[in-house]
This record gives structure tokens, sequence and C-alpha cells, in this order.
């Protein structure tokens, strides 16, 4: 039975070549997310203003603890705007302020505390989900002396926030103290046909994500002499880590089916002699065609 | 017999498959059309050589400067120079070298005329900028060595012809002190210089030419003021105008002494005009001035007293003054009368003479004449011939003479400022039949010919001809279209306002038509063409309908000018219509949605932020309305460093209900600090990329997915004090950042920084990938860096189970307001040229694979594999990297020769490179343009999809025959074989039969 052998390896080799192997291995670089707030904000729910809510654009309160430490504290706030609404504030970030030897100025433990929505507030936000409008945010563009230059807008279709209570995550890109965007969504996926959903509660699970810009890799820098004699050495490696069967499976596949075929005929060959005598007789015959010449002659 | 010839059918076979990297010597010019261009023509001297060959030296707006063959209008030499090395004036010295003088007047070069090489170039430094002069006097001697005298940058330098050494300077310091005119009177070693002081001051300074001494300074000042220009009407005289524009002031200084004369216009010509313009002229007696509706010619008789000699209402050009004797003056006049110019040479002191009057037709397509050149030869019975070159509105030159245009140059195609493509008609029944019957003789006598050439029986004459029929082939320039896609028409817009249509199979101008909505009018002084769409593109109604396209312009410079659109059919190059808008135009918006008659519609953004829709029809309005929430983009404000999302709002609420007009609204933006970053760059994928597959499948039978969005943005910052020239920074305080931005939610998706890097930024943006050119200071290359992004949310579908049983999210719609999952890869590499432009090659299903199209700082197009630019490249591949074709790492991109696409050609100065698709898919078409128009085809992974173009049809029939015959020939021996064995056999089968017989009977 050695055909059904090959026919199972065959079946076998043609598995592993159209199943994908499933260790992936992500060479990803990990961003390296300064912090990971996560602040329910149940902590408020009157719909009564913050301390820190009285002036749209709040200015940095920085305290210096003492001269040593060069970090101090520092917050800007979040405003949100409901469809083409006029901005109103809408939450707190507060971070600490670090102050490098070399002048640079970055931000840290950024915390985030979010006003809940008051009745109109959530009034309006059930006009967004019905409508399937934008619900839009803003940040100062410099944190030190807000708004900067101009205030940084994002936006999410207002269907994509609601789960369970309202999910929401924030990417803040920033340059030194200078915010460069924020990326505003759901922390997941948001699938297209947006179904109008109200959420369960009525409070902001935030997160919150703090990115710097990422140094790219230097190109790389070679000398002649890795690039002359590195490469007959590499190859000379190579060749010796594989397999037999991955050298030689083009020659080894038709070679079984060959074997198979020529077994299959051999096995009706036997069965062929079984039932019938009359074409065992032509066999010799056969014989006779090659011999004919020679008769041919002998005829003569 | 048939063994060899099957064993020829295997080399035949084998030989077509080998690599084929590049062109070969005979494939110059089968496919590849190259033209050479100018540019609009400045200034124009003719060669006064009486031997060799006639030519004029002409300076172009293009700052080329080239010696053309006056019989023909063959570029002899050109040269082109830099983009900030305006040309200011050439002339020719000593009737063998071209004298140029450029940059404002501070780079004086000589050229051999001849040949065009460069003789001498000298630097010209001056105290302050002014207006630059460059007079080649015929008789001012110093030393044996004819002296060019040279005003630029406030100083007056004379400069020896022979080697370009500096004899003497004078700088006139005065800060005040406006150059006007530079004199040198014909026999004289004197110099005026005369100018504007204070714009009410005239001064005039005479010099000694031999040595540059100051003999005299005048001056007389006029309460009037001055406006203007002034025209020279002696070498004593000038003509100026007051600062109104209507008080005529004839100055003269005879012998050192200002004396004056005020003339106003109103005396001269009756109706009042309005403000006029002198016309510069160098007629000597006669200067033009020129009102909104009217040009006047004005004579000059003896003390400052003047004289209307005409007055015409008619669109005019006149030439400077040629003398053609002692002390005869011609000048050339053109006149435009409907269908026809009219010129008109006459003597100077003489204007109601005629020397010639002749009539040509024009081409409306021209336009205006701009300039005109005059030159005299003798003509066969001794008397005195003239010929004028003329520069038309559409930047084309022209030779006139005999009342005939000799020869023409479309030299509006060196200014081509956008391209888009258009399909030929599809092929009508009947037409290509009778062709073919009508040239079967020519047909089958060329067969004849490349059966000998394949045969190799051709003689040398022979191959020339087939060399000939295959670069003249009338397949490739038929104008249907064909079944490969290679014919298309390139619809090109010129700076000059003129629409092309070229052909590519040679190139050749199959109409042009000049915009009439971007002729100078009553309503829009200064139209300026800005871009090409394709407006109707029809598939359905291919044989009836014909495409066109969208022409957009606006009236001014500034942004905030209303716009103009026009629609031009692209098969007969008529103008269907034109829309002056009431708008402006910022931003241009195709939208991927097409009505029932295939009109794209289009979104024009104005300066107020409010988007209209066009066309303006109930049907468009009904697509678009349906998609109204799915219109997202974004606009760039580089000097604020400022990029900003948008989508739609509502209908305008403004004054006029209009129902087209919708207002918009912000929904992000991105604000780079301004103290650290500047935008020097924004790239985003071609809107009609086409992406076969969004797996990517890499080694161990791994797969990723390619994160293919059309709304990603490739962003490229600098330091703003790195946005300077290379070199001006040092490496710590310059550095680069790269962005992708998705530009529907203003995610910023990957942020890299690069530091110690400086621009001028070169990028292009393909399915997921982008690469860019930059230069970095630390390692004093030129870099190239590559960032791949690819889509993590779609990484799980690996399982052939899940996709056999449908538990995978490959069919389920993406959001973008969804958190992205992608990663990126990146990789830089060094690279030896500097760039002007950079493009990727683009086929009809995006199957190929892409090479990246640079155009070099020489001028010329290089393709580069994108597999070199792969982020994953290793050291040591493994061999499962091998196999899927990574290559090693290096830290530098390889230039290999073969591989310019260009061949031995140069663009110059190129501009941009645009490919398109042809309908075979290993096909794309590119098209590079610059002062010079180079196209060909390319076939990044060869052309696997068809037989190449030296695929030897006859060899192929004659193996296909000799097949055929081989078949019958074995047939016939084997059947006379089995005949004979069969008697044989019978004959054995009977002896044997009876042998068994015999046995039986034994039995």
């Amino acid at each position: 039975m050695k055909w059904v052998k090959v026919i199972v390896s065959f079946i076998l080799t043609l598995s592993f070549l159209s199943f994908p192997s499933c260790a992936f291995q992500s060479d990803e670089l990990l961003v390296d997310d300064e912090e990971f707030g996560l602040e329910g904000a149940p902590q408020h729910r009157s719909p009564e203003p913050i301390p820190t809510r009285s002036p749209p654009v709040t200015s940095p309160t920085r305290k210096r603890h003492s001269d040593l430490d060069s970090d101090s504290k520092i917050q800007f706030s979040l405003d949100h705007a409901f469809g083409d609404s006029d901005f109103s504030p809408a939450g707190t970030f507060s971070a600490r302020l670090k102050t490098w030897s070399h002048g640079g100025q970055t931000l840290t433990k950024l915390r985030f505390s979010r006003n809940s929505f008051s009745d109109v507030e959530k009034e309006k936000f059930k006009n967004l989900l019905e409508s399937d409008d934008f619900y839009r945010i803003r940040l100062p563009s410099n944190v030190l002396s807000p708004p900067g230059r101009d205030f940084i807008i994002s936006s999410v279709k207002a269907r994509c926030l609601p789960r369970e209570s309202l999910d929401e995550h924030f990417v803040i890109h920033m340059e030194g103290v200078n915010v460069l965007a924020v990326n505003y969504g759901s922390p997941g996926s948001c699938p297209y046909p947006r179904n109008l959903k109200l959420p369960a509660k009525w409070s902001f699970s935030s997160h919150t994500v703090l990115k710097n810009s990422e140094q790219a890799p230097r190109a790389p820098v070679f000398t002649e002499e890795i690039l002359g004699g590195e490469n007959a050495e590499g190859e000379v490696v190579q060749p010796a880590e594989r397999s037999f069967w991955a050298k030689y499976w083009m020659y080894l596949i038709p070679l079984g089916l060959i074997v198979m075929n020529a077994i299959t005929q051999a096995m009706n060959m036997p069965e062929e002699q079984a039932t019938g005598q009359v074409p065992a007789q032509g066999q010799p015959s056969a014989g006779a065609v090659q011999r004919g010449p020679s008769s041919a002659v002998r005829r003569r | 017999m048939a063994i060899r010839s099957f064993f020829l059918f295997i080399l035949f076979f084998s030989s077509s498959l080998s690599p084929v990297f590049s062109l070969y010597e005979d494939q110059v010019g089968l496919m590849d059309w190259h033209q050479q261009y100018i540019g609009k023509v400045k200034q124009a001297v003719f060669s006064s050589q009486r031997a060799g060959r006639k030519r004029v030296v002409v300076s172009t707006e293009e700052n080329v400067i080239a010696s053309l063959d006056l019989r023909h209008g063959e570029i002899f030499w050109r040269h082109l120079l830099g983009a900030d090395d305006v040309i200011d004036g050439i002339d020719i010295g000593l009737g063998k070298y071209v004298i140029t003088l450029s940059s404002g007047g501070s780079i004086l070069r000589s050229w051999n005329l001849p040949d065009g090489q460069m003789v001498w170039e000298s630097s010209l430094q001056g105290p302050k900028h002014s207006k630059s002069f460059l007079l080649v006097p015929t008789n001012l001697k110093f030393d044996k060595d004819n002296v060019l005298v040279v005003f630029s940058n406030g100083r007056l330098h004379a400069i020896s012809c022979i080697d370009g050494e500096v004899l003497w300077k004078k700088d006139f310091e005065a800060e005040s002190f406006e150059v006007q005119q530079v004199i040198q009177p014909p026999g004289s070693d004197l110099i005026y210089v005369v100018g504007f002081a204070a714009s009410y001051q005239f001064e005039m300074y005479q010099i000694n030419a031999k040595n540059g001494e100051l003999l005299k300074h005048e001056s007389a000042s006029f309460s009037s003021g001055f406006s203007g220009e002034v025209s020279l009407v002696s070498t004593e005289t000038v003509v100026a105008l007051d600062s109104t524009g209507s008080i005529l002031l004839t100055i003269s200084f005879q012998d050192g002494k200002i004396s004056s004369q005020q003339t106003p216009i109103s005396n001269l010509v009756e109706e009042s005009l309005g403000p006029a313009v002198i016309i510069p002229s160098s007629v000597s007696g006669i200067f033009a001035i020129k009102t909104d509706a009217v040009t006047v010619f004005i004579r000059v008789i003896g003390e400052g007293k003047l004289e209307v000699v005409e007055k015409t209402t008619h669109e005019i050009a006149v030439s400077d003054a040629l003398s053609i004797s002692e002390d005869q003056e011609a000048f050339a006049l053109i006149q435009h009368a409907s269908s026809e110019i009219h010129l008109t040479v006459k003597l100077a002191h003489d204007w109601d003479g005629n020397l010639l009057k002749e009539s040509v037709k024009m081409d409306r397509q021209r336009g205006l004449v701009h300039k005109v050149f005059i030159n005299n030869y003798i003509r066969t019975d001794r008397s005195y011939g003239f010929r004028v070159l003329i520069v038309m509105e559409d930047h084309s030159l022209l030779l006139l003479q005999q009342g005939e245009i000799v020869w023409s140059r479309e030299d509006g195609l060196a200014s081509i400022i956008d391209v888009t493509t258009s399909e030929l008609p599809v092929e009508r029944n009947g037409v290509s039949v009778a062709k073919v019957e009508h040239n079967l003789f020519e047909w089958l006598k060329g067969h004849m010919l490349k059966l000998k050439g394949t045969l190799m029986l051709a003689s040398p004459e022979d191959m020339a001809a087939i060399q000939s029929m295959r670069l003249k082939s009338s397949e490739k320039s038929k104008m249907t279209r064909d079944h490969n896609g290679f014919r298309k028409l390139l619809i090109v817009l010129t700076r000059a306002g003129k629409l092309f249509a070229l052909h590519t199979g040679d190139g050749r101008i199959v109409w042009s038509h000049l915009l009439r909505s971007l002729h100078k009018s009553e309503a829009c002084q200064s139209p300026i063409g800005l871009n090409l769409y394709q407006w109707q593109v029809p598939h359905h109604h291919a044989m009836d309908e014909n495409p066109s396209v969208l022409v957009v312009s606006r009236c001014g410079p500034s942004s905030d000018a209303p716009g103009v659109l026009s629609f031009v059919d692209t098969y007969t190059g008529k103008e269907l219509s034109s829309l002056s808008l009431d708008h402006a135009v910022v931003q241009v918006i195709p939208l991927p949605y097409t009505d029932s008659t295939e009109q794209r519609l289009h979104l024009l953004i104005n300066a107020d932020k409010h988007a209209h829709l066009y066309p303006k029809t109930s049907e468009a309005l009904s697509i678009f309305k349906r998609e109204f929430l799915n219109i997202y983009w974004y606009s760039v404000e580089d000097q604020n460093g400022i990029i900003k999302g948008h989508a739609l709002k509502c209908k305008c609420t403004g004054e006029v209900a209009d129902e087209f007009c919708f207002d918009t609204r912000d929904l992000w933006s991105v604000v780079f600090p301004s103290e650290s970053e500047k935008i020097v760059a924004t790239v985003t994928r071609k809107l009609n990329e086409v992406v076969h597959t969004q797996a990517k499948v890499v080694a161990d039978q791994d797969v990723m997915y390619k994160y293919i969005s059309r709304n990603l943005l490739f962003v490229a910052t600098v330091a703003p004090k790195g946005s300077g020239e290379i070199g001006s920074v040092t490496p710590e305080e310059s550095w680069l950042v790269a962005y992708l931005i998705d530009t529907v939610t203003g995610r910023i998706l990957h942020r890299v920084t690069h530091h110690g890097l400086q621009g001028p930024v070169h990028a292009v943006f393909s399915e997921n990938w982008v690469v860019y050119h930059y230069f970095n200071l630390r390692a004093h290359r030129y870099e190239m860096s590559v960032i791949e992004i690819y889509d993590q949310s779609r990484a799980d579908n690996k399982d052939v189970w899940k996709l056999v049983l449908g538990k995978h999210n490959l069919t389920s719609p993406i959001s973008l307001f969804s958190r992205p999952e992608v990663i990126t890869k990146s990789q830089s590499y060094f690279f030896t040229h500097s760039l002007k432009a950079i493009a990727v090659t683009s086929t009809a299903k995006g199957i190929t694979s892409k090479q990246l199209l640079l155009g070099t700082i020489g001028d010329q197009v290089l393709a580069l594999d994108k597999r070199f630019l792969d982020p994953r490249r290793t050291v040591n591949p493994t061999q499962a990297e091998k196999e899927e074709g990574i290559i090693p790492l290096t830290d530098s991109l390889p230039i290999i020769p073969q591989s310019y696409v260009t061949h031995a050609l140069r663009v110059e100065g190129l501009r941009g490179i645009i490919t398109v698709p042809a309908k075979l898919e290993s096909t794309t078409l590119v098209f590079a343009h610059g002062v010079d128009l180079f196209f060909t085809q390319l076939a990044p992974s060869r052309t696997y999809d068809s037989l190449t173009e030296d695929f030897s049809y006859a060899l192929l029939l004659i193996t296909i025959v000799a097949l055929v015959a081989a078949i019958f020939v074995t047939w016939r021996l084997s059947e006379r074989k089995e005949l004979q064995e069969k008697w044989s056999f019978y004959s054995a089968f009977a002896s044997q039969s009876t042998f068994s017989s015999l046995f039986l009977c034994d039995n």
C-alpha cells in the first residue's frame, strides 16, 4: 500500500502550501505612550459647573514647588460643540510640565477630568445622535499661552461614542508645549451603518494618550568590505538549512505521481490477466511483430 | 527535419523570454518621441555674418538662449540657464560671440556663435539694484579690442569682448538715481547715461568711453514728474511722459545742454484719450504711445516739434530699427485685420512710403502678434529684401518672408501648466478595411522586407528601409483607439492659455486652441490658466459622444480673483462653452460621481469657503444630495502651517438663493508650531490609481494587509531655518518631520522626525507607501525614505477556515471613524542625485510591479524599481525572503545606467512627469515635460502579456509551415513503414499460422 502513503504525503504538502502559518511576529515599534489615564466621570453628577469651568479659556496655573523641581502643574481646557453650535467648556486636562536641562519642555502625567453633560447638553447630544451629526471638541494649540495660534479642532460622528457609557479616546500629538493635533473618537471601531443607540449611562469614560514624535532611524551606513565580503559567505550558509523535501519537492511530486500511476497500472494488470486470456495471447503476437522482418526474410 | 524545426522553435521562445532591461539602439524612437522647444522669445538678434549658415540668436522667457536656423527654424544649439538666471539682454559681438547679460545684470557671458561653447563668463557687482543695459558698440575700439558697455546694478562697465576683462567701471551711487537709457552715439567716444532722480529730476551724465571719466553732469527738474519708460528718438533726444500720462516731454541734451519741450497729448490728438504709455522702440525720429483704445505714432521734427503720423485702433506691433545703409533705418510694423496680418516695412524718416507691404494669412488660434524682429537680406536682383520674426500670443515663433510663413515653432509647449489625457475616437466599421486594401501591396512589400530581415538576407538598404518603416509605422499614429490603449491624446494647457492635443504615437499636434476665456478682455484683465480636469469621459456613449475637459482659470494673480471655466471637446478642440464665475476658485475637487451623460461632478471651493457644485443641473444636484454626508476635503494653508478638514453643512445662507452653493464647516485642524515647523510638501494618492489587492503575501506564506485609503495625506515639514538653501544651516538646527494624516478625521496615523535633514522635499504617494527625497546634512548626501503603512485590523484574517466559513471582516465596510490599527515600516537609503520631479508608474489593474520615475538634476528620467525602496530589506534576507524578491540591504540606491527612461536624451528644464496607464496591464505611458517634451512607454515588469514589437511573426509562420510539412512527411513515412510492416507481419503471420497449424497437427 505504498501509493496510499504517497497520496497522503501529497495531500499534506498541498495543505502546507495553501495554509498560511499563524505565527506572525509584529515588529511594530511600541509607541511611547507617556500616560494612559482612564477616568470615569461620575464624580460630578450635578449640572453645576466645576471650579475650573469658569473662564472659557483657562490660563495655566503654574505652581512652583521648589527651585530644584523643574516641574510645574499646568491646566488647559477642553471645549466641545454639538453640531455647528458654539464651543463651550467640557473638561480640563491637567499635566506636569517638565523642563529639561537643554531647555525643552514636555508634558507628563496627563490627567483629564470631564464635566458630565447637563440636561441641556444631553438633549443636544440626543439630537446629534438622531441626525447622525458631528460632536466636535477643541484644544488650545499652545498649552502655556492658550489658545496659541489657533484652536485644534477634532470631531467625530456622535453615534460612534455611545456604548455602555460614552466612550471617548484622545490621542494628543505634542511638540514641546504645542499641541499639534488631537485624534478624537471612540476607543474601538465604529462600524459603518451607524445605528442609533442611546448610552445606558450618561457619563464619559475617557482614555487619553499623549504622543510625541518618534525619531526616525538613521540610514544604514555600510563600509565597502562588509558589502563585498558578506554576500558570498551568506549564500554558502543558507542552502544547508533547507530540508531535503524543501529542495526537491518539485521533483518528488511528479515522481510520486508517476509511481502512483505505475502502481495502479500494475494493479490493473493482474486483474486483466485474471479476467481474459485473449489479450494475453496478443502479447506474444506483438512480439512476433518485432520478429517480423526476420520472418519476412525467411518468407522469401 | 521536424526535430530541427522544433529545436528552432524552442530556441526562438527561449530568446524571446530572456530579460531585456533596456532599449536596443534600433528601438530608439519606436515608442518614444522627444521634442525640443525654447519658450517665448524675448529678444532676437540676427547673425550678420555674410558667409556661413544664416542664423538667429534668441533669448526666451524660459531662460534659454538658442541659435536657430533661419531657413528651417531648427535649433543649432541651445543653453538653458538656471531658473533664477533670467536673461536681461543678448547681442552679438565681433560677429562671432553671443553676449548674454543675465541674473539682474550680474553675470555676463560670451558664447561662441557657431557651436555654442562658452568662451568666458564674468561676474559684475555693483552698489545697488538697477535696470540693466547691454550695448555692443560697433566702432568703439580699445587697443584693437571691441568694447562692451554694460550698465547693471548702478555701475557702468566697459568690458573687453575677447576675454571678459573689465576695462573700467564707474559707479552711479546717487541714492535716488534711476537709470533709463544708456546711449552710445555711433562715431563718438562718448557714452550718455540718462535717468531720473527723485522722480522729478532729469539727470544726464556724459562719460568718456575710453576711460570712464565723467565729462559732464547736467540735471534739470520737471515739476510734473515722470511715468513709465522713455523712448529714444535720436542719439541725443529722449521722449518721456509726465506722471499723469497726458503731457509729452521732449528732452534733448545736445552738447551736454539739457533743453526740453512740453507738449500735451491733447494738442496732438483731438479727442481725450486718457493716460497713455510709451511703447518702447528705438526707431529714430518716431515713437509710439498707447492708450486703452488707440495707438498713436508721433514723429519728432526738429527742435522738439511733434507731429502725429498715424493713429490706429488695431492691435499693432513695432520692431526695433534696422540700419540698412549709412543713414537709412528701416522698421517693421504689423497690424491685425481679422484673419490676416499686414506687414509693412518703412524707412524711419519716410512714414508715408512703404519699402514692403505684405499680407499674410494667420491662424486665429495664434492670437495677436506680441513681438516683431526685422532682418534684411539681398535679393537676387540686388535689392533689399526683408524678413521678420514674429512672436505670437500663444508664444509661437514664425518667420515671414515674401508674404509667406516660412517656418513656425510651437514654443508655447515649453511652458506647460497642466496635462491630462483623453481617449481617441473608437474605430468605426468600414474605415480600417478600406485602408488596408488600399495599402495591401505596401503591406505585402513590408512583410517581405521584414521576412528578408529575419532570414538575414536583407541588404543594408533594406535594413534601413525596415528601420524607417518601423519608426513611421502608421499603426501608432492612427487617430483611433487601439486595443492596447497606447494611442491617446495628451491634452496640454500652456502658460499662454492655449490648449494643445498631442498624439501619443508620434507627438504631433492634433489640434490647438487658444482659449477665448483666457483671452484678455474688459472683464478679465490678466487671465491665468490653472488646471485641467476631465469633465466628461463617455464609456457607455463612446460612439456618439465626445469626451471633454474642463479648464479652470482665474482673472488675475490673486487667489480671490473670479474664476473662469471653459469646456473643450477633446476630439475637435472646440470650446463648447465657457462660464465666467462670480466667485473665486481656490480649490477644485473632482467628485467620484458622474451623471447620466457621464459628466463628472466637480466641487469648487471659493475664498469664503463656500462650495459650488458643477455642472449646475438638477440631476447632478440629486446625485450630490445622496452623497452629501460622505463628502470631506481638506485645505492646506502652507503660509500659516495649518491643515484643516472640511465637510458640507447646508445650502448657502446668502442674499441670493443658489441651490448649487453650500456652506461648509471645519471638522478638524492640525496646527504646526510656527517656530519649529514649516510645511514644504503635501502629497496624496492619485485619484484614479488602481490597487489590485490589499493583501501582500510576505515570506513564510504570511499575509499583511495594506492600509489602502484614498484619504491619506503625506505632509513633510522642516525647521523654518532649514527651508533655505542646502548648507545654510547646521545639522543641529535642522530637521524634517513626516506625517501621514487621515483627511476625513484629521488623525495623525504616523509621525516621525528625522534630525539633521533639509529640504527641498519631493514625495510620491501610491498604494500604501510614500517615498520622499531630501538632503541629509550629516551625511552630506541626498537620501530617500520610504514609509509603508499596513492595516492591523484585518491581520487576523489569515486562517483559511475563517475565510471558508465566512468568519472574517474582509467584506465589512471600513469606517474611518473607527480607531485605526495600523503599523508602519520605514527605511532610508542614500541616493546620488538631487531631484526635480518624482512620479510612479501606474497600470490599468495595478498588478504590475511599480517603478519610481525620478527626474534627475541632469534633466533625465531614471526608473528605479520600488523593490529597492522596500522597508523590509535586511542585510541577509532569508531564503524565503529572497524568493519573495527582497533585495539584500545596501545603504545606497543603485543607479543602473540602462534604466534611464530617456536613454541618451535630455528633457531640458524638466518640471513634471505624468504616468498614464495603458489598457495593456503591463504597460504604462510616461510623459515628461519641461522646456522639452518626452514621451515613452514603460513596462516595469516587462511585457509579460503581449509579444514584443520585435517578435518575428515570419519565423513563427515558417515554423508552423515546417511543422505541418514535417507532420505530413512523417505521416507518409510511417504509413509506408506500417504498410511494409503489415506485409511482413502478414507474411510472418502466414508462416506462423502454418507453423502453428503444423504444431496443432502435431498435437
